[in-house]
C-alpha cells in the first residue's frame, strides 16, 4: 500500500485540459518536489492533494483508501500568502490548532489543558525560530517569519502530509536559504511527506528527495489547450540532496 | 519646479487650507447676513450670529416654559436612542445573517436572494406601513431605520465576508476546524472591526431615516424640532441644530474609529 497513489488523473476545466494521464506513487516520509513552466497544472495537482479539487477522471487514493475530498488536519499546507491569521497574536496562531482539536464548541481551551497546549507550542515556536516573536502578531513579522509561522501552524498539528504551494516564492534569496535549512532540518527528525511546488529548480533539488517535472507532452500551437501536462521526469534527488548536506 | 502632484504642503499649511473653505463660507455668510439685517431688521432668512447663539442658549440652557425640560438635551437624548437603538439592531441582524451567508453556501442560496430583495425597497414608501402596524411611537421609527439600513449593512458583511483570502479557510481547515470553529474562531473575530467600519458609513443612511421619521410624526428629537420651528422660519434655530446633528455625527464617526483603533490593533494591516 502506497501512502498516495495517482492513477491515470486527468483534470479539466470545460474544454481545457489541465493535466492528462498523471500516474503517480510516493510512500511516507518522501519529499517530492514539483517543478514545471507557469500554468502547467502543478499547482493544480497540490490542491487535489489538498482535497480542494477532484480529479475529472482517474483515481486518487491515500493510504490505500478513497481520497478525503476536502481538507483535513492530516495534510497541512503552506501557501504563498495568507496562511496566517490576521486577529491573532503569534502563539495563538500556533495554539489555535489545538483548540480547535480539543475543544470543538468553543474552540478554546481552559486550565491546565491550556496550559499543556500552550508549551507544545512554544516548542514548535523554538523549533522554527519565532520564540522571541511569540506575542507579535502577523503584520508586525517580515515575510520569512510569517512563512515560518504558517510552518509552524501546520507542524502542531503533525500533519501526514505537508504541502507547500511556492512557500519562498515572495522571499529575498537570503531568506529562503534559511528556509531551506529549517525545512531540511525537520523533515528530517519528523519524517513525514512532503510535497512542494516551485519554480526554482535548484531549490526542487536541494530540498526534494525526488523531483518531478510537469510539462506538456503534445502541444497544439492553434488551440494550446488541448493537451494537458503530465508527469514527464521523475528523478530521483536524494543523492544529490545528501551532498549537499 | 517639482510637478504639482509631487507638491505636498507642509503640516501647518494644510491645516490653513483645510480650514480656508469654512472660514470663506463664515465670511460670505455675516456679510450677506448684515447686508440683509440692514434691509429689513427682521430678517429671518439669515440671522446674525448673535441671533442664533441667543436663541440655541436658551434651547440649550434655559427650562422650557411649557415642559419644564432642557429642549436640546431632550431632543438630542429623543434622537440618539432612535438612532442607536436602529443601527445596534441592524448591526446585530448584519453580524448574524452577513456571516451565515457568506460562510455557508446553503444559507447563500435561501436567503441572499430575500435580502437583496429587501434592499431595493425604498425604505421611506414603507413608512406608512410601518405608521400603520407599530403605531406612531418609537418603534416604528426604529424599525424604519433597521429597514432602512440593515439590509445595506448585511450586504457590506457579506461582502467583507467573501474578501477574506480563501487561502486562510483552507488553512485553518488543515488545522482541523470545523465550520462552526471557522464561523466564531476566525469570521467572527475579523469581521468585527469590519462591522463596526460598516456602521461608520451606514451611519449617514440611518440618520436620513431618523430624521424622516421624527419630521412626520414625533414629539420630540432633533428632526422634529427643526421641522417644527420651519413653520416660524426660524433660521436661528434650525441653522444651529443642522451644526449640532453635524457635530453628533462627526462624535460618533470618532468615537468609533477610536474604538476599532484600540481593540483591534491588527485591523486593516498586512
Amino acid at each position: 500500500m502506497s501512502f498516495i497513489n495517482a492513477k491515470n488523473i486527468w483534470k479539466s476545466y470545460g474544454d481545457n485540459i489541465i493535466l492528462e494521464n498523471v500516474n503517480f506513487t510516493m510512500e511516507a516520509g518522501e519529499f517530492c518536489a514539483l517543478v514545471g513552466p507557469s500554468g502547467c497544472g502543478k499547482t493544480t495537482f497540490l490542491r487535489m492533494l489538498l482535497g480542494v479539487e477532484e480529479p475529472t477522471r482517474g483515481k486518487l487514493l491515500f493510504e490505500g483508501g478513497d481520497y478525503p475530498n476536502e481538507p483535513s488536519d492530516d495534510r497541512g499546507i503552506v501557501f504563498q500568502r495568507y496562511s496566517t491569521l490576521n486577529h491573532l497574536n503569534v502563539i495563538d496562531n500556533v495554539v489555535i490548532g489545538l483548540e480547535f482539536e480539543k475543544s470543538k464548541f468553543f474552540g478554546k481551551l481552559f486550565g491546565n489543558e491550556k496550559k499543556k497546549a500552550y508549551e507544545k507550542a512554544d516548542e514548535i515556536l523554538e523549533a522554527v525560530g519565532l520564540k522571541d516573536s511569540r506575542s507579535k502578531y502577523p503584520h508586525e513579522l517580515s515575510g520569512g517569519m510569517k512563512q515560518r509561522l504558517s510552518i509552524a501552524q501546520s507542524l502542531v498539528k503533525k500533519p501526514k502530509l505537508l504541502l507547500l504551494d511556492e512557500p519562498f516564492g515572495a522571499l529575498d534569496p537570503g531568506i529562503s536559504q534559511d528556509m531551506h535549512e529549517l525545512l531540511l532540518s525537520i523533515h528530517s527528525k519528523l519524517n513525514f511527506g512532503v510535497v512542494m511546488v516551485t519554480h526554482d529548480i535548484s531549490e526542487a533539488f536541494k530540498l526534494g528527495t525526488r523531483v518531478l517535472v510537469f510539462d506538456k507532452v503534445k502541444v497544439d500551437k492553434d488551440y494550446p489547450n488541448r493537451y494537458g501536462s503530465t508527469i514527464v521526469n521523475d528523478i530521483d534527488s536524494s543523492k544529490e540532496r545528501k551532498i549537499e548536506k | 519646479m517639482k510637478r504639482l502632484i509631487n507638491q505636498v504642503p507642509s503640516k501647518t499649511t494644510n491645516l490653513f487650507l483645510g480650514l480656508l473653505p469654512f472660514l470663506l463660507i463664515v465670511i460670505v455668510y455675516v456679510m450677506s447676513s448684515n447686508e440683509r439685517l440692514k434691509i429689513n431688521p427682521n430678517d429671518k432668512l439669515l440671522p446674525s450670529i448673535e441671533k442664533s447663539i441667543n436663541s440655541m442658549s436658551k434651547m440649550a440652557f434655559e427650562k422650557s416654559k411649557r415642559s419644564g425640560e432642557y429642549i436640546l438635551l431632550n431632543d438630542t437624548i429623543a434622537s440618539l436612542k432612535r438612532l442607536a437603538m436602529g443601527v445596534t439592531i441592524s448591526a446585530i441582524i448584519a453580524l448574524f445573517i452577513g456571516i451565515a451567508i457568506g460562510t455557508v453556501p446553503f444559507v447563500t442560496s435561501t436567503i441572499s436572494p430575500l435580502i437583496w430583495f429587501f434592499s431595493l425597497i425604498p425604505t421611506m414608501a414603507m413608512l406608512p406601513i410601518l405608521f400603520i402596524v407599530f403605531g406612531l411611537g418609537e418603534v416604528s421609527k426604529v424599525v424604519l431605520i433597521v429597514l432602512g439600513v440593515a439590509p445595506i449593512m448585511t450586504r457590506e458583511i457579506y461582502q467583507r465576508v467573501k474578501e477574506i483570502p480563501s487561502e486562510q479557510i483552507i488553512k485553518v481547515q488543515t488545522l482541523g476546524a470545523n465550520t462552526w470553529q471557522i464561523i466564531t474562531r476566525v469570521i467572527t473575530p475579523q469581521i468585527l472591526p469590519r462591522l463596526i467600519d460598516v456602521t461608520r458609513l451606514t451611519l449617514g443612511t440611518a440618520w436620513i431615516f431618523l430624521i424622516s421619521a421624527e419630521a412626520i410624526a414625533a414629539t420630540e428629537g432633533l428632526g422634529y424640532r427643526i421641522f417644527l420651528v420651519r413653520r416660524y422660519l426660524a433660521m436661528d434655530v434650525i441653522l444651529p441644530y443642522v451644526l449640532w446633528i453635524t457635530i453628533l455625527a462627526f462624535l460618533i464617526d470618532f468615537i468609533l474609529r477610536q474604538f476599532n483603533k484600540r481593540l483591534f490593533p491588527w485591523f486593516g494591516k498586512e
